[in-house]
Order: C-alpha cells, then structure tokens, then sequence
C-alpha cells in the first residue's frame, strides 16, 4: 500500500513536471497534452505510474549521455586538447557499464511484470460483454444470462451531430458501450472482417479484434462517466472513424438502461447471442 | 603499411560510357549506382511524409478526399524507406564501396552477382511504383495496408492486384538483399589482406557481417511468409485465413521473425560508420574495439529472438509475453555498450568538429534517445496503452530516422571527398546538419506527447486535442525538408569547385585502408595486396 502510495505520490510530481499548457483529460485527450490520460481503473493506475517511473529512469538517462556529450566537446575539443590520449581499453569501466544498465533493467523488470499479470490474468467476470469489430464500426453483444440477450451497433457520429452533443468529434458514437461502475467487466474481442484494436487508453486496456480469435481482456473502474478510445490496428479506408465510446454507469441506472435497451436492440435483431462462437 | 596502387589494368581496359555503369562489376561504381538510387528513393518516400505531414497538419481532412489513399501513402513510405532508401545506401552503397577498400580486397567476391543484386532493386522499385496506380481496395488504388502487411486486411481488404505487385517487388527486392549477403559474407571471410585477423578488423566490416548475416537468416522467411500470402490471395490457399483452418497470427509471428532483425539490417552499418568517424576526428583508435565488434554480434543473435515485442496486443498468452520482454530488454545492454565505448573513445580525444563528427555526435544523442523509449515500449504491460500510437511512431523514427539517415548522411560527408574526389565545403554539411538537427526533433519529439495522450497511428484525421502538437510536427518536416535543399547545394558546390581532395583529407586519426588510396581510388585497387600489420582499430 505504501508503494503504490509513493509511486501516486511519484506520479503527482511527474505531472507537475509536465505542467504548463499540459493537463490530462478524462476519458479523452486534452488540447497540448503531453503524457497519459487520466486513469480510472486500478490498472491504468499502475500502468501510468510504472510509465513514470520508468520515464525519470529514461530521462536520466539521456541526461547523463547528454552531459557525458558536453564535458567531451568542451574539455576534449582540438584546442583544449591538442594531444589525445591513447587509452583503448578499462576493464572496469567496461564491466561497470555494462551490468549497471543489466541492474537498472531487472529493477524495471520486477514491477513490470506483475503489471503485465494483472492484466492478462483475468478476474472472475461480474459481466461479460462481446465486442466484435467490422469496417468501420462496432457490434456490442449482451448475453441472456445477464439480462441483456440482445448485439447493436455503433458508428461515429459525424462532426455536427457530435458538436450537438456535446461530445468530441470523431470520439462520440451514436450507440455506446454501457456499463456499470464497481464491476469486474470482461470484454471479449473479436474481428469480424479485418483485423481491428479495442483500445480505451484511460483503461489501460488495448487488444486486437482478431477473426477467428477470442481474445479477452478486463477492467473495473468506481468513476462514472464517457470514457473514449480508438481502433488501434490499421483495418482499411475509414480506420480513423471507428472510435469506442463506454459510459459507466450506477448499478442502477445500469439497470434501467439494460431494459430499455432490450426492448430497442432486441426488436431489432432476434438473431440469438452465442458468447464463445465467432461471427 | 598499404601500398597505394595505380591502376594499370592491359589486359582490358576500364569499360566507359553506358557500359561502365549498366554492366559494372566494379565495386565501387555498383556502391555510386546504390548510392544515387537510395537519394532518388528518398526523394520519393520523403514526398509521401511531406503529402501526410501536410493533411496531418490541421484535423479534418484537407489533401486526401479518400482517406484510403493516406493509407496507400504511409505503406509507399514505410516500404521505400526500409528497402530502397536505407538498405541500399548503407549496405549496397556504402557496405559495397568500403568494405572491400578497408579490408584490402581488390573488389567484392562475386563481381558479377553484385551486378544483378543492384539491378534487381530498380526492378523491384519499379513494381512497387506500378502498385501505386493499380487497384488494391475496393475502389481506390494501391496497397493501404502497412508496411506489415497483415492479413485478412492484405488478402480480403484487398482484392484488386495492386498488393500482387508489392509482393513481387519485395520478392525482387529480397533476392537482391539475399545475393548482396553472400556476396559480404564471402567477401569478408576470405578476402582480408594478408595480416588482417578478423580481431583486427575495421568495425565498418563487423557491422557489415553481421548485417549480411542477419539478412541471409531473416529475408528467407520474410520470403516464404509473403509467398503464403500470395497464394491465399491468388490460388485458393488459406495458411492465413482463420474460416479454413488458418491463422492470421502466424503471419505476425512470420512476418515480424524477419521485421524485427530487418530493424537493426538497418541501424548496424550505421553503427560501424559512427565508429570511423568518431575514432577518426578524435584522433583516437576505437576504445574497447573486441567490446564493440561483439556488441553488434549480440544485438545481432539477440535481435533473432524478441520478434513478439511487435505483438503483445494479439492476445499471446501471459509466459509468451513474460519472455519477448524479457528479451527484448537484454538487447538493452549491448546497445548501452555502444553508446558508452562511443564516449570513452572521444574521452580524451583532440576532436576536430568537422560535418561527419558533428552528424555523429548528433547521431549518439538521438540514438540514445530513441533506444531509451525502446526500453519503455518492451514493457509489455506499458506497451499496453502505447502499442500502435504516435509513440511508437516516434521511437522508431528517433531509431531510423534520426539514427540510421543520421549515420547515412554523417557517413556520406566523411566519404563524399573519398567517393568523388571533390570536396563539400564544411560549412554547408554543419548548417544542414543543424538544420536537420532542428527539424527532425520538431518533428518526431511532440510525437511521443500524442502518442502518450492516445493518438493511434495510420490516422488520416484525428480528435481536435491532438492538433496543437501535430501543428508542430508539421512545421519540423518542412525544416527538415529545407535541410535536403542544403545538402543537395553542398553537392552542386563540391562538383562546381576546382577544388580536389587530398588522399587523407582527415588526417592522423583516419587510419584505415581507404584513406591510403587516392581519392577517388583508382578503378582497380590494391593490384599488390596491401600486407596489414597495424592494429586496424
């Protein structure tokens, strides 16, 4: 707990650092921002935080190089140093700099991987939604058992009607993806033609839709709201216009929602929900 | 050491006119013919950035009324760039010209094969070119699938015969690598002058090895995988169609056991053309040059063994991923090994801050830059909310473009006075180098910014909060292009100057072969193989 503290703690300063014009948006980018979008669930907490972490390694890094660079140009120029040395070899300079880096990396490689487990091993699933891509929209699948027993689709919504709304063109859907807060939610993805990416950066969740492939992933945030992300695997002519749009909602209006939704989707395509099949 | 020799060829005369270039087995005019090809590439694939950088500077689309042809446009880029920009400069032209000058071989092995290695390339340009201009998706022409390929969207989104013709274009442009590798290889392996041990060997030739032999061990594979796609496409097969049987991810797996050594085919002869350079303008010989040569050997075997990097989206399973990280960050420390012998070879040097030196110097910050956020993206669970976004974008191209055309142009004013005889005046290649310097880092370091906040790639539009940073990227390429204009001036000032460089233009600190022959060497060198006794390094 005190370690997630600090690295929260890590990350505030990290922001600070990128502070200015920068800020980080909710759901969505902000204009001039420069780092990762805010996160809502457990593992994007983490992912952002190790990212960090690993960003003020990375720019040390550089520095140090960058400074390495300078001392040589300025004591090491022509005029400073007419006569250069002829040292080719220093075994222990050589051996420092080569398990230093080795030290550095398994120090990143240890949070990493308990990162990377957490998001591949999947929690037992409180819901289970299907996401299934096409050229160039989304097809969401709600099983019976659930409550739901009903797929509809979702498109971009062009610039105006999005302007309208309110909501940020080109991210906006006419149909989003609905589901409620303070649940484990497992997505499964699937291609329906091409290859596509089921991607909500404020998530951390990214995952490619591939025909003929379950693949699954999860997350659970307690923040209500529109959470946006974009196809990420080039899938032809309109792969910019196939955003992901989610809103969490209260288990209640949640609820409602999946009633309401059943009476509209579910009239419009009786065509049973089969989970594990592909299209 | 060497002795420098004239030509005195009887037995037949040096061929001229139209005969000297299109039937060269020389090779050093087959490594000028690689060298004004790659320039004529990169003016192309630089038009295509240019074109996307244009309709990318404002949201909304302005250039591409079929967003589709933007795609057709970043896979020309990406493809020209790899195979007929990168690869032919610093393997067939620069590899061509100096390895056999520095390792004392009066020419490559196989004169005649590197004859056909060359011409296959503007065959397989041309097919590429054609590919533009047939129809690939539905309605609109050319391949707009990556520079990857994926399946089903390079097999079902694709029907029309524009992609046929991209992979006969990779196929002619493979064999041509294929042949240019044996052809290093054997070179290297049995043509040293007498005295020179492979442990005294030129880094360039530890590079070009190297380079040669990841090539031989990738391309194959890269062959076979796009030949399944061809019959998918053309002859009912379906290794890559999962409705009968196939798997479009073993295509990934295929594809990037080529793609990810093809990244340092790229990187390792710029590598070995920094070592030279820096060595030679510190007036110091290469520091922990045994350290350096296996460095590369390393990336080299490693590199074989981290294709999955490039996929921890798929859906591979938790070890599966576990590994490719953990491999992927070992090749790290070689890298390190590099970037730090580098530095310790100019610690301590009397460095002369010609253009080379300063493309180089440039060359090592940019690198570093570009292989730190190598080590960020091998983080698989990082990687989850940065695969596929500008950030990745801007990884590869501080790696590529600012490491690998960096190295290229650092290496082409160290050799241009070598190459030609002429000389570009200094001033010039520093003001482009600034320039460049400038532009490029305009360019590609907001990129890491947008790829942070979301910003996928292959995207013709964006959201309206990604267009501040893109503004600027915009205005970095258009620096960048001007930097072109500059260099292009350098050349016409060099040709238009009575001016002629010396044998050594660079003095005490260029100690290999080359600079012991006149400039340009004569048509035939080294007729009394040189005898090598020094340290070479």
């Amino acid at each position: 707990m005190t370690r997630r503290n600090f690295g929260a703690t890590l990350a505030v300063l990290m922001s600070a650092c990128f502070a200015g014009a920068a800020f980080a948006g909710t759901g969505q980018p902000s204009p001039w921002q420069m780092n990762m979008q805010t996160p809502v669930t457990e593992m994007a907490e983490f992912l952002g935080t190790l990212h960090n972490s690993v960003n003020i390694v990375i720019g040390l890094i550089s520095a140090f190089v960058l400074l390495l660079l300078v001392i040589v140009v300025v004591r090491f120029n022509e005029k400073a140093n007419p006569v250069p040395s002829k040292t080719t070899h220093h075994t222990g300079l050589e051996i420092a700099w080569t398990l230093i880096p080795a030290l550095i990396l398994v120090a990143i490689a240890i949070p990493s991987f308990r990162l990377l487990t957490m998001q591949i091993q999947l929690p037992k699933a409180d819901i289970t939604v299907k996401a299934v891509a096409h050229q160039w929209y989304w097809s969401y699948e709600y099983p019976e058992d659930q409550g739901g027993g009903f797929v509809y689709d979702s498109y971009m919504l062009p610039r105006e009607d999005a302007e309208k709304a309110n909501q940020p063109p080109l991210l906006a859907v006419d149909n989003e993806l609905v589901l409620p807060a303070g649940k484990t939610i497992v997505v499964q993805v699937v291609g329906g033609d091409v290859i596509h990416n089921f991607a909500i950066p404020s998530f951390g969740v990214r995952m490619d839709a591939v025909p003929g492939r379950l693949n699954q992933t999860w997350f659970k945030t307690d923040k209500e709201g529109m959470y946006y992300g974009q196809c990420s695997r080039l899938c032809g002519a309109n792969h910019a216009y196939m955003p992901i749009a989610v809103r969490i909602v209260s288990a209640e209006k949640y609820a409602e929602w999946l009633t309401e939704a059943k009476k509209k989707f579910a009239a419009l395509d009786a065509k049973p929900v089969a989970l594990a099949a592909n299209e | 050491m060497a002795h420098a020799a004239t030509s005195h060829d009887t037995h037949h005369g040096d061929p001229t006119g139209w005969k000297r270039w299109v039937m060269s087995t020389n090779h050093k005019d087959i490594g000028t013919m690689y060298l004004i090809f790659a320039i004529i590439a990169g003016l192309v694939g630089g038009f295509l950035s240019i074109a996307m950088r244009l309709e990318l500077q404002e949201p909304g689309l302005q250039y591409f009324t079929n967003p589709q042809t933007y795609n057709v446009f970043v896979t020309g880029h990406g493809l020209i760039m790899v195979f007929f920009v990168v690869m032919p400069a610093v393997i067939g032209g620069f590899g061509n010209w100096f390895v056999p000058l520095m390792i004392g071989a009066p020419d490559m092995a196989f004169p005649r094969m590197n004859n056909i290695s060359f011409w296959l390339l503007p065959a397989a340009f041309a097919l590429l070119f054609i590919s533009l201009f047939v129809e690939g998706a539905p309605g609109s022409n050319g391949f707009g699938g990556g520079w990857t390929v994926y399946p089903p969207l390079a097999t079902m989104g694709h029907p029309g015969p524009a992609l046929d013709f991209g992979i006969l274009s990779l196929h002619l442009a493979g064999a041509s690598s294929i042949l240019g590798a044996i052809n290093f290889i054997t070179t290297i392996l049995n043509m040293r002058a007498p005295g020179m041990t492979m442990h005294k060997m030129p880094l360039f030739a530890w590079a070009l090895l190297v380079t040669a032999f990841l090539l031989l061990l990738s391309l194959p594979v890269l062959a076979g995988a796009i030949t399944m796609l061809l019959t998918d496409r053309n002859f009912g097969t379906a290794f890559f169609d999962p409705a009968n049987g196939g798997d479009p991810i073993l295509y990934q797996h295929l594809f990037w056991f080529f793609g990810h050594p093809e990244v340092y085919i790229m990187i390792l002869p710029g590598f070995g053309i920094v070592s030279h350079i820096i060595s030679t303008f510190s007036k110091k010989p290469i520091f922990g040059y045994l350290g350096m040569a296996y460095a590369m050997v390393a990336i080299g075997a490693v590199g074989f063994i981290v294709w999955a990097h490039h996929m921890y989206t798929a859906g591979l399973a938790l070890n599966t991923q576990r590994y490719f990280m953990f491999a992927t960050m070992v090749i790290a420390v070689p890298t390190g090994v590099k970037i730090f012998s580098w530095i310790a070879t100019m610690w301590g040097g009397s460095i002369r801050f010609t253009a080379a030196m300063q493309w180089a110097i440039g060359f090592i910050f940019l690198f570093t830059v570009g292989g730190v956020t190598g080590v960020v993206l091998a983080n698989a669970g990082i990687d989850r909310n940065l695969h596929n976004t500008y950030y990745v974008v801007a990884h590869f191209h501080y790696v590529l473009s600012l490491g690998a055309v960096f190295s290229i142009f650092a290496g082409f004013y160290y050799w241009f006075p070598k190459m030609s005889g002429r000389i570009i005046p200094e001033s010039i290649g520093i003001l482009h180098f600034w320039v460049a310097f400038i532009g490029a880092n305009v360019l590609f370091f907001p990129m890491h910014f947008t790829g942070l906040s979301g910003m996928p790639r292959h995207y013709v539009d964006y959201p309206d909060a990604f267009a501040g940073w893109n503004r600027i990227s915009s205005y970095g390429s258009y620096i960048f292009a001007a930097g072109l204009l500059i260099f292009f001036y350098g050349i016409l000032r060099a040709y238009l100057s009575p001016v002629r460089a010396a044998d050594n233009p660079w003095g005490e600190g260029a100690t290999t072969l080359e600079w012991t022959l006149s400039s340009p060497p004569p048509h035939h060198q080294f007729d009394t193989l040189p005898r090598f006794s020094g340290s070479g390094h």
